[in-house]
């Protein structure tokens, strides 16, 4: 037998039984399809103010349609080279900045703030949508400049890129989106290898612009944030300073998941039921979970979400090259924040900044927007376990 | 095969840098941290503090609205009804499912207002006035709205939006004015009246007695309201609840010493009198009656004239009402009870007293001929009997007969000079102190002497330092002091003797009481509650009015006064003679005492004070018509008429002529 190091992908042996030949990641798959189940649990059973006039079907069932038509893109988007991605790089920033302006010329006041843009059927929130435009543009960024990865230069484009949809987001004002937008960013030149001073520059000049805008512009009289959005920022520092404005919801969503105990309250609850928690059907729905389902439920979702990460942070590494790699950063990035910047919330030790919990909160933009990003991870995977075995090499889940 | 080695003996699959490796590791490890804190903050929320936050959650949901305990009854002395609930059709507001505030909820209020005959100015006073005292509970606009009103709103339910029909309990007087200020009326708890310890316990919201016997009375009434537990939500608009309500327990009835019959009849004489009085020419506006069984102060019938409708406090009332029933400057308006509250000078309805008094000081003897004449002088004071009549030196028993006033002087004057002689007894026997009549208020009296003087004159001194005003009104002259003069016009039931009709009525029980008991009389507490019963109408318990004390007379000396006030009342020359002509003094001997009291400006008051003996219902009659003119003349023939029902015989009017004081 002659020496013949590699042998031709067709000769490949058949993966081992205990790997189940999927055409996704079947971790990430469960995740995605327990936390949609979980979402439409809470919703179905009265996330709502039933004084609102809204029925919780009408919120569960659409949410069951965004999840479906998610899932269908997010499987399509797995069957997608996501490599071909990096070609339009430039068309999906461009894409992200005209969205976002569109949102801003065209868009209805939702709240307060001009967030969505109405069509017939849905309203179309640019903000959301575009966290998945700017994984892909920035990461394509990153990938062109793989030599140059520790250049200052490169750390200065990256931050610019996404601080100009950022800016204009917060405007919306959509400040939560804003945040994702930079933690995507830094978390990019993190994973991408961007030099250990570039990184702790960037978080001094966080703290630096974080206590101006917070603190010295608005004591000198210019407010970068609105009022309302500074007042949130620090109400939940002092949370009964104010109960009845800011620290409100907090308060009660406090109350809701404290009094949900180890195994909620079920047909009981009426803080996320009656209106007691705002928004107990979107920001506020891990409230609604920890008072319906106590303990055990947001535990369960905590997992699912523990799940999620973990299976985004090992595409990461399983990724064939650095721009799956870095998408999965990308998308890592933003669960993570998402997650814990709205479960902290709800439970009072993070601040209220309107960011949603993916695939929990009600919301066609939001749900869509999450399954297209894992989408992006499972056409990753499938990559990854293509070229792992075309070289050989068994990929582990 | 050398070529492959490396890549198989390298970890696994994937050609992770160490760089990348460690980044991910310190993002695990961040991502690590923060499940850990929030896993914490979890368990620290729910498990451990979970039992105080599902209380907080509780007192978000849960708002307790009262049921209303429907109001015990109050039942005369055989059980019949004066005062009850009924049920009625009431229009209310239900404040949630009102339009929005602004113009919508304007003209809703102004289109109920033309219906109701309110404005909407008023509908909306209400609605904000009664959902501050009860939040989340149903405003009640109007009760007893007529059959057209029910059936408009009945029919065309969606142009009412918010406004429902309830049956409703609400308090009824059947009776009317009777007894009004003895029954009192009821009315929601106020605010300042939720401080009070007799209304420790009640809730906002709840009815309770304002006045008279419901006040009185009120915690054995009100019963105990139940509740109805809504559950809210965050706008604090109900939502259908899944919480059992509370039922209510009902008020306890009280029965009264009150007899239905006489206390009618009372009521009837007072205002015939009162009007066979005007036609004589006197102005008679007011008047007062009571009556007691002496044996134990059970209160037979009490009533005051002029008289109100309990009803009327149903609704809201007006200013120029609530004046006209408090009554303007020194006229007492129909609230006030005169047979408790009303401070009278007796007339010569205080004579028996004075007598007694004088007889057991030592001052007279019972023989002693006084007050020849037609009048006494002391000093440069004159002291007349009424019309200048000369009755000549008389004895005790025809002094009291004939009423002579000059007699009466000379013992006030006798008195003057051993000290406070008379005042002393007519205290003991209840006048010029409370006598603890179940009443929210009583006029306590003045029986003035030396001291009283001397106080009043202080008060008054110190008063006008305060006030920096040239006389206060309590002393005119605030230097004078006490005269015999004084005193001499206290014998007759004049001067600054100021007490009420059931005062009175006490002392001649007393007196009565000392007759049958030898000597030895109970001064009886007044009361007119006898027992509470459960709304089922078993007894729950009897009220107890124990004697207030006992007095010891000489049994001698008293039934020579009591025989000078029936022979007063029943021989030929007696002032109230003539008036109950006819009456079988042998079954029901009359022991009756005419007053006539005199106020400077104004028309005699009549006065009747007396004691009808029987071995099964003996009586104690008072009665009282402000300027009424003669005792003889209207009161003596009211107290008959109240006597001839009491004893079951035909009632007649009969007017004295007797023109004494």
């Amino acid at each position: 037998m002659p020496l013949s190091p590699i042998r031709p992908a067709e000769e490949a042996p058949p993966p081992p039984p205990r790997a189940l030949s999927l055409p996704f990641d079947p971790l990430l798959m469960l995740a995605v399809l327990a936390l949609g189940a979980c979402s439409v649990i809470t919703l179905g059973a009265g996330a709502s103010d039933p004084a609102s006039g809204t029925p919780p079907s009408y919120y569960s069932s659409r949410q069951t349609v965004y999840l479906a038509v998610g899932l269908v893109l997010m499987l399509g988007l797995s069957r997608l080279d996501y490599g071909l991605l990096r070609r339009y790089k430039n068309a999906l920033y461009v894409a992200l900045l005209v969205s976002i302006v569109a949102v801003l010329g065209l868009g209805h006041a939702a709240r307060g703030s001009q967030r969505a843009i109405n069509f017939p059927l849905f309203s179309f929130q640019a903000s959301e949508l575009g966290k998945v435009l700017l994984i892909l543009a920035l990461s394509a960024l990153v990938v062109d400049r793989a030599r140059q990865l520790r250049d200052r230069d490169t750390t200065i484009r990256v931050i610019i890129a996404a601080l100009v949809p950022a800016i204009f987001v917060i405007a919306q004002p959509d400040l939560g989106s804003g945040l994702v937008y930079m933690v995507i960013a830094c978390m990019l030149l993190f994973i991408a290898g961007a030099s250990w001073r570039h990184l702790a520059a960037l978080a001094a000049l966080v703290a630096v612009s974080g206590a101006f805008v917070l603190v010295a512009a608005p004591a000198a009289g210019i407010h970068v944030l609105k009022p309302y959005q500074v007042q949130r920022l620090t109400a939940f520092l002092h949370p009964s300073s104010n109960p009845q404005k800011e620290g409100y919801q907090q308060q009660e969503s406090k109350i809701a998941i404290g009094s949900g105990q180890k195994t909620g309250r079920g047909l009981n609850s009426n803080q996320t039921s009656n209106g007691f928690v705002p928004e107990s059907h979107t920001d506020f729905i891990f409230a609604a979970v920890g008072e319906r389902y106590g303990f055990v439920g947001a535990g369960l979702v905590l997992l699912l979400y523990g799940l999620l990460i973990s299976r985004a942070l090992r595409v990461l590494v399983m990724a064939k090259d650095l721009f799956g790699s870095l998408i999965a950063a990308g998308v890592a990035a933003m669960l993570m924040f998402q997650v814990f910047v709205n479960v902290g919330m709800t439970i009072g030790i993070m601040p209220i900044t309107g960011v949603t919990l993916p695939l929990m909160s009600y919301g066609g933009s939001s749900v869509i927007t999450t399954m297209l990003a894992v989408g992006l991870l499972q056409s990753i995977y499938v990559r990854a376990r293509a070229t792992a075995a075309l070289k050989g090499r068994v990929p582990r889940f | 095969m050398s070529a492959i080695e490396p890549v198989k003996r390298r970890s696994p699959n994937i050609p992770v840098s160490a760089g990348l490796a460690m980044r991910v590791a310190i993002i695990s490890a961040i991502a690590m941290a923060l499940f850990s804190v929030i896993f914490f903050r979890l368990w620290y929320l729910q498990v451990l503090s979970g039992e105080q936050y599902v209380h907080q959650a509780n007192v978000n949901r849960v708002r307790d609205l009262p049921i209303p305990a429907p109001r015990g009854q109050l039942l005369d002395r055989e059980g019949k009804p004066i005062v009850s609930s009924r049920t009625t059709n009431a229009v209310q507001i239900v404040p949630s499912a009102l339009p929005p505030a602004g113009a919508p909820r304007r003209a809703l209020y102004r289109k109920l207002g033309r219906l109701l005959g309110l404005s909407a100015a008023q509908i909306q006073a209400i609605v904000v006035r009664e959902r501050s005292a009860v939040p989340y509970a149903p405003v009640t606009i109007k009760t007893d709205a007529g059959p057209g009103v029910l059936t408009v709103l009945g029919e065309r339910q969606d142009e009412y939006p918010g406004v429902v029909q309830q049956p409703v309990s609400i308090r009824s007087y059947p009776f009317g004015q009777m007894a009004a200020q003895v029954i009192g009326h009821v009315d929601q708890v106020s605010e300042p009246e939720l401080k009070m310890r007799a209304f420790r316990g009640v809730k906002a919201g709840t009815i309770v007695g304002q006045e008279g016997l419901e006040y009185y009375y009120d915690r054995y009434l009100r019963g105990k309201p139940g509740v109805r537990r809504v559950e809210v939500n965050a706008e604090g608009l109900p939502i259908p609840a899944r919480l059992a309500p509370t039922a209510p327990s009902a008020g306890r009835s009280v029965k009264l010493s009150l007899d239905l019959a006489l206390q009618k009849e009372a009521e009837k004489a007072l205002l015939e009198g009162e009007e066979r009085a005007r036609a004589s020419g006197k102005p008679a506006p007011a008047g007062a009656f009571v009556a007691m069984d002496p044996r134990n102060g059970q209160v037979l019938a009490i009533g005051s004239q002029p008289s109100f409708d309990p009803n009327k406090f149903a609704k809201p009332l007006t200013p120029s009402e609530y004046k006209r029933l408090i009554g303007t400057g020194s006229a007492a308006g129909p609230l006030t009870n005169r047979a408790v509250n009303g401070a009278y000078p007796t007339g010569s309805t205080f004579k028996p007293i004075t007598a007694m008094a004088a007889l057991e000081g030592g001052v007279i003897t019972p023989g002693e001929g006084l007050g020849a004449g037609a009048c006494i002088h002391v000093g440069a004071q004159e002291f007349c009997n009424a019309g200048h009549a000369d009755f000549g030196a008389v004895g005790l028993v025809q002094a009291l007969k004939v009423s002579s006033d000059t007699y009466f002087f000379e013992v006030g004057e006798r008195a003057n000079a051993a000290g406070s002689v008379i005042q002393r007894k007519a205290r003991e026997l209840g006048i010029g102190r409370p006598t603890g009549i179940d009443l929210p208020s009583e006029f306590a009296g003045v029986l003035p002497d030396k001291r009283w003087r001397e106080r009043e004159n202080k008060l008054e001194l110190a008063c006008e330092r305060r006030r920096h005003v040239a006389n206060c009104g309590i002393v005119l002259e605030p230097t004078g002091v006490w005269t015999v003069g004084n005193n001499m016009h206290l014998a007759v039931g004049q001067g600054e003797l100021l007490t009420d009709p059931l005062q009175m009525a006490v002392a001649y029980s007393t007196l009565a009481n000392a007759l049958s008991g030898g000597g030895t009389g109970a001064v009886v507490t007044p009361h007119l509650g006898m027992e509470i019963d459960e709304s089922t109408g078993a007894e729950l318990q009897s009220l107890s009015y124990p004697a207030a004390r006992h007095v010891h007379l000489n049994y001698s000396d008293l039934s020579l006064v009591m025989e000078g006030i029936h022979q007063a009342a029943s021989q030929p020359g007696g002032t109230s003679a003539e008036v109950w002509a006819g009456w079988n003094q042998a079954a029901h001997p009359v022991y009756g005492k005419t007053g006539t009291a005199q106020h400077t400006g104004r028309e005699d008051q009549s006065w009747y004070l007396c004691y009808i003996g029987d071995p099964k219902r003996p009586i104690v009659l008072a009665v009282t018509v402000e300027e009424g003119g003669f005792g003889a003349e209207t009161a003596a023939p009211i107290a008959r008429l109240m006597a001839s029902r009491w004893f079951g015989v035909k009632g007649k009017f009969v007017a004295g002529s007797s023109k004494t004081f």
